[in-house]
C-alpha cells in the first residue's frame, strides 16, 4: 500500500464550484473547530470573576482578534448555510447539476450577506467585546 | 443469511453494525446546532458589551442555562465527527492517523467539560 496513489487524484480534476465549495466546507469546520478555543476563553473568563473577564474582552476586543473573527463569523455561516445544502441532499433533493449549482451560489450568497449585517450590528454598537 | 466467510467470522471481521452511527450522530448534531448557534450568535450580539455582572445574571435564566450546555455539548460532538473523518482521510500513516485520532477526541471531551463547567459554575452563583 506504502506509495501507492490515493484517490481522489486532484490535480486531474478541473476546479469546479461544486468540489470548491466541498473543500470550503471542510476548512471552514476546522476553523470553528478552531474557534471553540476562544469561545472557551471568554466562558472561562466569565466563570472566573470581573479581572479575568475584563481583560478576555480587552483582549477579544483588540484589532488582530476582531480580523480573526470576521473570518470565524463567515466560516459559521458558510458552513451552516452549505450544511443546510448538505442536509438537503440527505433527503434526496437538489442533486441535478443545475440545483447544486444554484443552491451553491445561494449558499454562498446568503454566508457573505450574513456576515455583512453581523459586523454591520458589530460596528453599530462600536465594535466586538 | 450471514454473509461473512468463516475465517473472517472467528477473525471477527466484517460488519459491526455500526456503519450508519456516525452518520446519523453527524446530521442529528448538525440539526440541533442550526437554531442553537444562530441563538448564541444573536444573543452574542446583544450581550458582547455586558460586564460580568451582567452577562453572569443573563447565564443564570436557566434557558439559558440549559441552551448553553446544550450547544456546547452539540459543538464539540459535532466537531469530534467532523475532525475525525478529515483526521481518518488525509493522515495515512496509522501511528500518526491513531495518535492524532486520539489526541483530538480527547481535547473534543476536555473543552466540552470545561464550557460546560464554567457555564454551570456561573449558573449555580459560584462566581
Amino acid at each position: 500500500m506504502a506509495g501507492n496513489p490515493l484517490s481522489p487524484h486532484l490535480q486531474i480534476y478541473r476546479p469546479q464550484l461544486t468540489s470548491g465549495m466541498s473543500i470550503v466546507h471542510r476548512i471552514t469546520g476546522i476553523a470553528l473547530s478552531l474557534g471553540t478555543l476562544v469561545l472557551l476563553y471568554w466562558l472561562v473568563a466569565a466563570a472566573q470573576g470581573m479581572e479575568a473577564y475584563e481583560s478576555a474582552q480587552r483582549c477579544i476586543g483588540s484589532l488582530p482578534m476582531q480580523l480573526l473573527l470576521v473570518g470565524w463569523t463567515f466560516s459559521f455561516y458558510y458552513h451552516l448555510c452549505n450544511g443546510i445544502r448538505h442536509l438537503l441532499w440527505d433527503t434526496g433533493w437538489g442533486f441535478e447539476l443545475g440545483t447544486a449549482y444554484k443552491t451553491g451560489y445561494i449558499a454562498i450568497g446568503a454566508a457573505v450577506a450574513m456576515t455583512v449585517l453581523t459586523w454591520a450590528c458589530v460596528i453599530a454598537q462600536g465594535g466586538a467585546a | 443469511m450471514k454473509l461473512q466467510s468463516d475465517l473472517s467470522r472467528v477473525l471477527g471481521l466484517g460488519s459491526a453494525r455500526a456503519g450508519s452511527h456516525h452518520w446519523i450522530h453527524q446530521r442529528m448534531t448538525a440539526i440541533a446546532l442550526i437554531p442553537l448557534a444562530l441563538w448564541f450568535v444573536t444573543a452574542l450580539l446583544t450581550h458582547m458589551h455586558d460586564d460580568v455582572v451582567d452577562l453572569t445574571n443573563w447565564i443564570r435564566s436557566p434557558f439559558v442555562t440549559v441552551l448553553l450546555v446544550s450547544l456546547i455539548a452539540a459543538m464539540f460532538y459535532h466537531a469530534k465527527l467532523g475532525l475525525q473523518v478529515v483526521i481518518e482521510d488525509y493522515f495515512h500513516v496509522e501511528i500518526v492517523k491513531v495518535a492524532l485520532l486520539i489526541a483530538m477526541k480527547l481535547a473534543c471531551v476536555f473543552g466540552a467539560l470545561l464550557g460546560i463547567v464554567s457555564v454551570l459554575k456561573i449558573s449555580f452563583g459560584m462566581t
